[in-house]
């Protein structure tokens, strides 16, 4: 009965902060003032340079004033922007069909055709551009098939940059028609509803938001792409080459600025749409659905099986006339195949070292992102209390998705490269490409790494607590033991884009530093088109091999640990 | 107060969520080596409590001493507690022995002695022979027995269990019932236990405390709380309750429907307007014609529920209204339990409570 009796007044009570909680706040906040030097300052130089004269005096708005009264200048905003809506097009219905024959037909080699489609994923964007000179350039061997047309122009841009984004874009149509709910379509077929009736009104529908994101996926890439229109893109000009011919053809980094705000703005306001669809987004798969198993249909599966097999084909002869043509020794005169090409330290570009600086590259992001990463995901998923600093950081780690590489890197050269930067000091070093890397590719890498660790039970923190383990040895013995399947994940498309990457880097090597995706951009300028796909085709092997080694460890992760994960 | 301190007090604790009030100044004490259980349904707090006293959500306002000290403010790793959740929360890539051991590694002690301990507490929970398999390929009464043994390695003062058996099938739920129960009269801890199921509350309390939004209600043993409950909810909640709108006619008679009884009033004025509460195990059917407190009403309907019969009753004196009365299989070899027919029902003086009208 006396229970109840107390008659104090409700002492506020202010949490006393634990040595753990004191470390995974300081650590937070240690990486979070890193992603605000590595996004947020340069970003702020960049804008502020915008709108200042070469002197560096505040000139308000006369550099914009000047870029949209030059018709050469703004062209290009039309220009990028027709680019990119015909190729989102022309890739979502392409990434459609072929995720729809590998998800919901019944079509052999599935695997097969998964595996090459995921292809371009190998290679820097320029490839495709180098691939389709050897086609359709004015040596093509397929020249006649365009009727007289150029491939240097719109054409080329829309196919080379419709042939290296559509992996981006075929996964995730691929995952949003996995998630289909097969009594939907049972209801369906029990109501005599069409056959094309049920694909307008169940599986569209089911897929769209999926193909929502592709599409502003595929339309922001192509929009910030700098590699295929530099390459075939001819007197064509794109935003992002005409920041490129600013900066490094007329070292007017005033109008680089203003271009990159240009180029920045629709970007940015494609990642702001793409998050209010997503938000809408409702979970559709509940826990009861059934999984849709495809049934046989010869007409069906007939036709998706050639759609499939021509797009194979034209992946295949991308990268298959890259390699061949590396080979030839003089095209189209000799074509007798030897090694010549590759011998790249007789050619500009860097030569052999540039190669193994990527290989550096590709190691340190990998390994230094990784970590730096995973952890700082960790911190702000697991950490205790302290929700605004968290929620802050969260926020902060989604930027670099919508900041397009060319815009970073030319930010990049703003801040860092003044003198009066205590960091200055990393500028033109193997250091700040690693930076730059990690940041560009932060976002990705920071939600899968959030993803795994929300399937985590949240309570092993409180376990952990309970038993007096300090957090470290629960995040080195349970944490990442556990999500180690998405911790290679990450390491490796780390690795890859640092290999493939062009458009980040491109103002911040020096000719210490320069790369292999840098080496092919700078080797097709001179006209050494040839080696400049022979040094492609060793990024294409580097990233396969990695794929391979990734797939291996993984295998053998899954095999080790396949007795506690339960299957 | 002269009386000893004791073992875990909780003082005017308020918890909020931004503008929801979770916890509305909540006090309680609880005795050394005491069962406890956190009774009430969803969303009333209870896990919120539970997170409050072991520090993993600290309470917006209000105190907690454990054994005199003052813990409030502490992080979960300064307090002394166990804890066990529904999830169970097992380390996936940690043999059972390794879970176990897990608290037992940051004590500094010998490799030898936390083995030792570590089968000790897995024979302790009827597990000997299992150390070396991994959770997943335990069953889940299986795992939760890991996870009070990892709870209880480090012998901690005071053991939390947030709902642990409602993840388990009925009849699991009901042997660990004993076996927690059991073990914790072994060991002596003081323990809380929440969970919405007053079956569980019941048979393994020492004290219940019933929570209803934000606040209790009640405190009391299992019997006192199914016997004596102090407000409608509680009676409501435990058990199952008929509720009548009725009148006290006197000191010590009220009316309802039609009849009038004989009941204790507690306070309640003549006049007064009241809910009458039986429950329906307490009523008996009249066989010997003497109709001392007792209604006539009609057989509705009747329900066949294993160990015991539970009529619905309507009509006769109690007009529209419907309650229900359980009558055993012995008294249906005896009278007629047909549908349709009359009955004479006998609403014992003892088993009426009065609580105010709602509203
Ligand atoms: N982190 C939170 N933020 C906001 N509201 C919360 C939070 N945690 C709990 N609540 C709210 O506080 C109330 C009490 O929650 P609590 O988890 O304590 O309920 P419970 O009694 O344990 O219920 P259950 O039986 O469903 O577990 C609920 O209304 C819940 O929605
Ligand atoms: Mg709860």
């Amino acid at each position: 009965m006396a229970d109840t009796a107390f008659s104090g007044k409700s002492v506020p009570i202010k949490p006393k902060l634990s040595n753990d909680d004191w470390i995974m706040r300081g650590a937070m906040i240690l990486i979070g003032l890193v992603l605000i030097i590595a996004i947020i300052l340069p970003l702020y130089a960049m804008l502020s340079k915008s709108f200042e004269d070469s002197d560096g005096n505040f000139i308000g708005l006369a550099n914009y004033v000047e870029y949209f009264s030059t018709p050469a200048l703004f062209q290009s905003i039309y220009n990028s922007l027709s680019i990119s809506v015909i190729a989102t097009i022309v890739v979502l219905v392409t990434s459609f069909l072929y995720a729809y024959a590998l998800t919901r037909t019944c079509i052999p080699f599935k695997k097969f055709f998964r595996l090459v489609a995921m292809i371009p994923l190998l290679t820097p964007s320029l490839l495709s551009g180098i691939s389709l000179v050897y086609w359709f350039g004015n040596q093509g061997v397929a020249k006649e098939l365009l009727f007289g047309e150029s491939i240097y122009g719109p054409i080329g841009i829309v196919f080379g940059s419709s042939y290296w984004v559509f992996p981006h874009a075929l996964m995730i149509v691929i995952t949003a028609l996995s998630i289909a709910d097969s009594r939907l379509y049972e209801a369906a077929d029990a109501l005599r509803t069409s056959k094309i009736r049920t694909f307008f009104t169940v599986t569209l529908p089911g897929a769209k938001y999926g193909l929502i994101s592709a599409g502003f996926v595929v339309f922001t890439l192509v929009f910030t792409d700098f590699g295929v229109p530099k390459v075939i893109g001819g007197n064509y000009n794109m935003l992002a080459t005409d920041i490129y011919k600013q900066v490094i053809g007329q070292l007017n980094f005033q109008m680089g600025a203003v271009v990159s705000v240009v180029l920045l703005a629709p970007a940015l306001l494609a990642f702001v749409l793409d998050r209010i669809v997503q938000k809408k987004q409702v979970a559709l798969l509940s826990a009861k659905a059934v999984p849709l198993v495809p049934k046989p249909d010869a007409k069906r599966d007939m036709f998706f099986l050639g759609f499939c097999t021509l797009v194979a084909a034209v992946i295949i002869g991308m990268i298959g006339m890259a390699q061949y043509a590396a080979l030839v020794k003089f095209w189209p005169y000799d074509l007798s195949l030897s090694l010549n090409n590759y011998n790249f330290d007789v050619m500009d570009g860097g030569g052999w070292d540039s190669f193994y600086n990527s290989i550096e590259l590709g190691l340190w992001s990998a390994t230094i992102g990784t970590v730096v990463i995973f952890f700082g995901a960790y911190l702000v998923q697991k950490g205790r209390g302290f929700e605004k600093g968290r929620g802050l950081f969260q926020a902060i780690a989604i930027i670099p998705l919508a900041v397009p590489g060319m815009v970073l890197g030319l930010a990049y050269i703003f801040f860092f490269n003044n003198p009066d930067n205590p960091l200055n000091f990393i500028y033109g070093t193997m250091i700040i490409l690693v930076v730059v890397t990690i940041t560009h590719f932060y976002t990705v890498s920071h939600l899968t790494a959030v993803t795994a660790l929300q399937q985590m039970d949240n309570e092993f923190e409180a376990v952990s607590a309970s038993l007096k383990a300090p957090f470290y040895k629960t995040f080195t013995r349970v944490t990442v033991p556990v999500c180690s399947p998405a911790i290679l994940d990450i390491s490796i498309y780390l690795f890859m884009n640092a290999m493939t990457t062009v458009s980040a880097v491109v103002f911040l090597y020096s000719s210490d530093t320069s790369l292999a995706s840098i080496a092919v951009l700078n080797m097709d300028d001179a006209g050494d088109i040839a080696p400049a796909a022979a040094m492609a085709m060793m990024i294409a092997y580097t990233c396969l091999g990695a794929r391979i080694l990734h797939a291996l460890l993984s295998r053998g992760i899954m095999k080790k640990t396949a007795a506690w994960r339960g299957r | 107060m002269a009386d000893k301190e004791k073992y875990l007090r909780i003082q005017n604790v308020v918890k909020k969520f931004g503008d929801f009030t979770a916890l509305k100044d909540v006090s309680l004490e609880i005795e050394e080596g005491e069962f406890i259980c956190f009774l009430g349904p969803s969303g009333c707090g209870k896990t919120t409590l539970l997170r409050a006293i072991a520090g993993l959500d600290i309470q917006t306002s209000g105190q907690v001493f454990q054994a005199g000290r003052d813990i409030s403010a502490l992080p979960p790793s300064e307090r002394d507690f166990g804890i066990v959740f529904q999830s169970y929360a097992l380390f996936p890539n940690m043999t059972v022995s390794k879970n176990v051991a897990y608290g037992l590694e940051n004590q500094k002690l010998e490799k030898s002695q936390i083995e030792k301990r570590v089968r000790e507490l897995l024979e302790t929970v009827g597990l000997p022979e299992q150390g070396e398999k991994y959770p997943a390929q335990l069953s889940g009464g299986q795992q939760q027995r890991v996870a009070l043994a990892r709870a209880i390695a480090t012998s901690p003062g005071l053991l939390l269990l947030d709902e642990p058996l409602s993840a388990l099938d009925a009849r699991v739920r009901v042997h660990l019932r004993h076996e927690i129960k059991e073990l914790q009269r072994r060991l002596g801890v003081t323990t809380i236990m929440v969970t919405h199921d007053q079956e569980e509350a019941l048979t393994m309390a020492d004290r219940i405390v019933v929570m209803n939004d934000g606040v209790i209600e009640q405190i009391g043993t299992p019997i006192d709380v199914y016997r004596k409950p102090e407000c409608a909810f509680v009676a409501d909640f435990v058990g199952h309750m008929n509720f009548m709108n009725g009148q006290v006619v006197e000191s010590d008679r009220i009316q309802i429907g039609s009849q009038q009884l004989a009941a204790k009033t507690n306070g309640h004025k003549p006049g007064q307007a009241v809910q009458v509460a039986f429950r329906p195990e307490d009523l008996v059917a009249v066989e010997d014609g003497d109709m001392n407190n007792a209604i006539s009403v009609n057989l509705k309907d009747i329900e066949f529920l294993g160990s015991f019969f539970r009529a619905d009753l309507t009509g006769g004196d109690l007009g529209q209204s419907t309650i229900n009365a359980d009558f055993s299989i012995n008294l249906s070899r005896r009278v007629n339990l047909e549908k349709g027919r009359e009955l004479k029902i006998r609403v014992p003086a003892d088993h009426i409570r009065l609580f105010p009208m709602e509203g």
